[in-house]
């Protein structure tokens, strides 16, 4: 026992203290910040895209679609593609995924997540979620489980993923929505009580990403339900989840 | 052999020059060579047009790193052959697999269950009895994990026996995989072995496309699937922690486990390295100043590790959960065909980055873990903690070793993206994964185009391995036994 409380005193607290100004490596890649004016339309980033995420004649990149993989910017040759560290990705529209020449870090930051006022009231101290992997590659899911881990401690928001779709606020879909979930999808989400929120985590989970022209997906269920909120990324940093959640029950920025 | 063509990992053979057999030969040859302690890693058809299907069949020779490739054609109407499985029960999974593929029937098959599809037309075991009940889970966990449903059959505490369902992870993957085939796609077959995947299919893609990568490319590839076993083996050894309610190490391995992670990030742009290998070399060169962080932040992992670890094992009731539970027998583990770290964990010397090696094993001198393989929870706990630390020499090695090629490049460009493959062609990559091996096989026709390719998770193998593994344990310990595999469902259901 001993030994293990020494543990525990070498180990110290390890906790992100202010989770929503948290620093990001500047490896990695969040917002795309685009050059419209150094674009030539070569299209070597359209070939390349695995998601078609890209778009010419005005330069765009869906986020919804977007792996985050680079090709588009290591390609590039006149660095018209570039992305920045910035990890608040997260929006209540879909419309609002797509990045054009005038999106900036403060711009998106300002405008991606309309708070609502019923939302806010019900769940700003406590939000549990049932999360649902419908198709997804493990990815998403071992960046949500690290969301719980000792580093993010997002429990201390309120927020946790709950076992019983019964004791939840809403659910949180990765995956494409594979043919063979899709049922189990629909019975979960019917057994959340009302009022519910449904979260869309991942490339897969918003548009399909890498397997919107698989042959073995049915994602119906998201022309049924309302969608309350788009987070991007391959997979979904825990701090861009976090953030997500945050900005979306919390109302002061 | 004419009955066979010999080839070896990450070479490309010529498609024609593989023998097509009668079924019954084939068959024949088949058990002839698993007695000689050869065992399947492809089974699989394709659509040979006119009504017909190929099947190809690739066996692994570990002692000699050799593979063995044969096939033989099915043409309609007639559509069955003579199980396998009766012989080499090993091939149980792959005629499953090819019956729901092709509709090709092996006969005497003894459990032709669904493998990805169908999971409501099946009739699961039953049992009876006073004390006898069921208790099924899935396809939703509690957890955030992956769907997947489970049906113990249990009397009183203890289960006798599970059955797995899976497949609700179905993607199609493999026919995307033909259709348009990309980095990105592998890297999304099992979130968990992003390195390991990608590798393959970078390997078998270079193979075809004939594209030779830089020695500075090969280490940070090798790099970096160090990096990912490591990083899982770290959570795994959490997770197991936290399945026996010792909260301590779950929750330490699990920040240990994110210095690795966030190591990843700094060298790829993504914690699981999504993005770092493409075909022709990797996308990200690790400079000086780069590899001196990491260096000191694997020093503090390791010892962070070595020591939660002596701790932890120090704690007698975590011995008593650990010690035989989920255990499963040498003999068995040979029997139904089981690779990888549950493999070596069970006694069976498996570890394709040995069995098939390239030049780095001996340039890098690096050598197998040994230990004692008793097949139970302890013996995959310790294994993985072995397994940890040989990761982080290997880097070490890695490190001094990448000094020493500065002015290499890292990568072949679009080019190389872009180069069409050779025609005809048929190619096998095999990778050791954190989990197991990853087999990917390839094959192109008279365009050069892919027309088939074939995806084997060592999940596949497996997960069978942990049905038999949980029998006459106590329910309660299913979680224990299941993490100590921590098996891919998107890796089996493809």
């Amino acid at each position: 026992m001993f030994d293990t409380l020494k543990s525990r005193i070498y180990q110290g607290n390890q906790f992100i203290k202010d989770i929503r100004n948290a620093p990001m490596r500047e490896q990695f890649r969040g917002l795309p910040l685009l050059k419209e004016t150094n674009c030539d339309n070569c299209s070597k980033c359209l070939n390349i895209c695995p998601t078609g995420a890209l778009s010419l004649n005005p330069l765009k990149i869906d986020m919804g679609k977007c792996t985050f993989c680079g090709a588009c910017k290591n390609i590039c040759s006149r660095n018209a593609i570039n992305f920045s560290n910035f990890y608040k990705l997260a929006s209540t529209s879909r419309e609002n995924l797509m990045v054009d020449e005038r999106t900036t870090e403060e711009l998106y930051e300002k405008t991606a997540v309309k708070v609502k006022e019923e939302i806010t009231s019900l769940f700003s101290k406590s939000l549990k979620l049932r999360q649902v992997s419908a198709g997804g590659c493990n990815g998403c899911e071992m960046e949500l489980n690290a969301c719980s881990n000792v580093n993010f401690d997002m429990g201390r928001f309120g927020i946790d993923f709950v076992a019983s779709p019964r004791h939840a606020d809403g659910i949180v879909i990765t995956g494409p929505i594979t043919k063979n979930m899709a049922y189990a999808l629909e019975d979960c989400y019917q057994a959340v009580p009302e009022p519910k929120i449904v979260i869309l985590c991942g490339a897969c989970a918003i548009s399909g990403g890498i397997f919107q022209n698989s042959t073995e997906i049915d994602r119906n269920f998201l022309l049924k339900y309302p969608i309350d909120l788009y987070i991007p990324g391959c997979p979904v940093h825990p701090l861009t989840f976090i953030n997500a959640i945050l900005s979306y029950v919390r109302n002061k920025k | 052999m004419s009955n066979w063509i010999k080839t070896k990992n990450n070479e490309k053979i010529d498609l024609n020059s593989i023998p097509t057999l009668e079924i019954k030969v084939l068959r024949e040859e088949i058990i002839r060579l698993c007695k000689l302690d050869m065992r399947p890693i492809g089974f699989f058809g394709k659509d040979w047009g006119n009504n017909t299907t190929k099947l190809f069949v690739a066996l692994a020779d570990d002692k000699n790193g050799a593979l063995y490739v044969s096939s033989s054609i099915f043409e309609f109407p007639a559509s069955n052959y003579e199980s396998l499985t009766p012989d080499i029960p090993a091939f149980h999974i792959f005629e499953r697999e090819f019956y729901e593929d092709f509709n090709i029937k092996p006969l005497n098959h003894p459990w032709l269950k669904p493998l990805r599809k169908n999971q409501d037309n099946y009739q699961f075991f039953k049992m009876d009895g006073e004390e006898v009940h069921e208790v099924a889970v899935g396809p939703i966990h509690a957890g955030v994990i992956e769907p997947g449903h489970f049906r113990f059959m249990c009397n009183g505490e203890t289960v006798y026996h599970l059955e797995i369902m899976l497949g609700y992870q179905h993607r199609g993957i493999e026919n995307l995989m033909a259709q348009r085939p990309s980095n990105q796609l592998a890297e999304s077959i099992s979130g968990d072995s992003v390195i390991a995947y990608n590798l393959a299919y970078s390997q078998v893609m270079e193979n075809l496309k004939g594209i030779s990568v830089s020695n500075k490319a090969q280490l940070i590839r090798k790099l970096a699937l160090e990096m990912e076993r490591a990083a899982i083996h770290i959570g795994d050894l959490g997770a197991i922690a936290g399945d026996i309610a010792y909260l301590m190490g779950a929750s330490v391995f699990g920040a240990t486990r994110t210095l690795v992670i966030n190591t990843m990030l700094e060298f790829s742009g993504s914690r699981f390295g999504r993005g770092l290998i493409t075909i022709g070399g990797v996308n990200f060169d690790i400079d000086d100043e780069k590899i001196k962080r990491a260096e000191k932040t694997f020093e503090k992992v390791e010892s962070d590790v070595k020591r939660m670890v002596k701790t932890m094992l120090k704690n007698s009731t975590v011995i008593s959960r650990l010690e035989k539970t989920g255990t499963i027998s040498t003999e068995r583990a040979k029997e139904i065909g089981l690779v990888g770290m549950a493999a070596r964990a069970a006694g069976l010397n498996l570890d394709s980055r040995f069995n098939f090696r390239d030049k780095w094993i001996d340039e890098l001198n690096i050598e197998p873990v040994q230990i004692k393989g008793t097949g139970d929870v302890n013996a995959r706990f310790k294994l993985r903690y072995r397994e940890i630390l040989q990761s982080f020499s290997i880097i070490k090695k890695i490190f001094a070793r990448l000094r020493e090629c500065t002015n290499e490049p890292v990568n072949c460009g679009y080019e190389a993206l872009t180069k069409e493959n050779s025609k005809d062609s048929f190619a096998i990559s095999i990778v050791e994964g954190w989990r197991g091996e990853v087999v990917h096989i390839a094959m192109t026709d008279n365009k050069g185009n892919l027309t088939r390719y074939k995806i084997k998770d060592p999940s596949f193998n497996n997960w069978y391995g942990l049905a038999l593994a949980v029998r006459n344990n106590g329910v309660s310990d299913f979680p224990l036994c299941n993490k100590s595999f921590n098996l891919s469902y998107s890796g089996n259901d493809l």
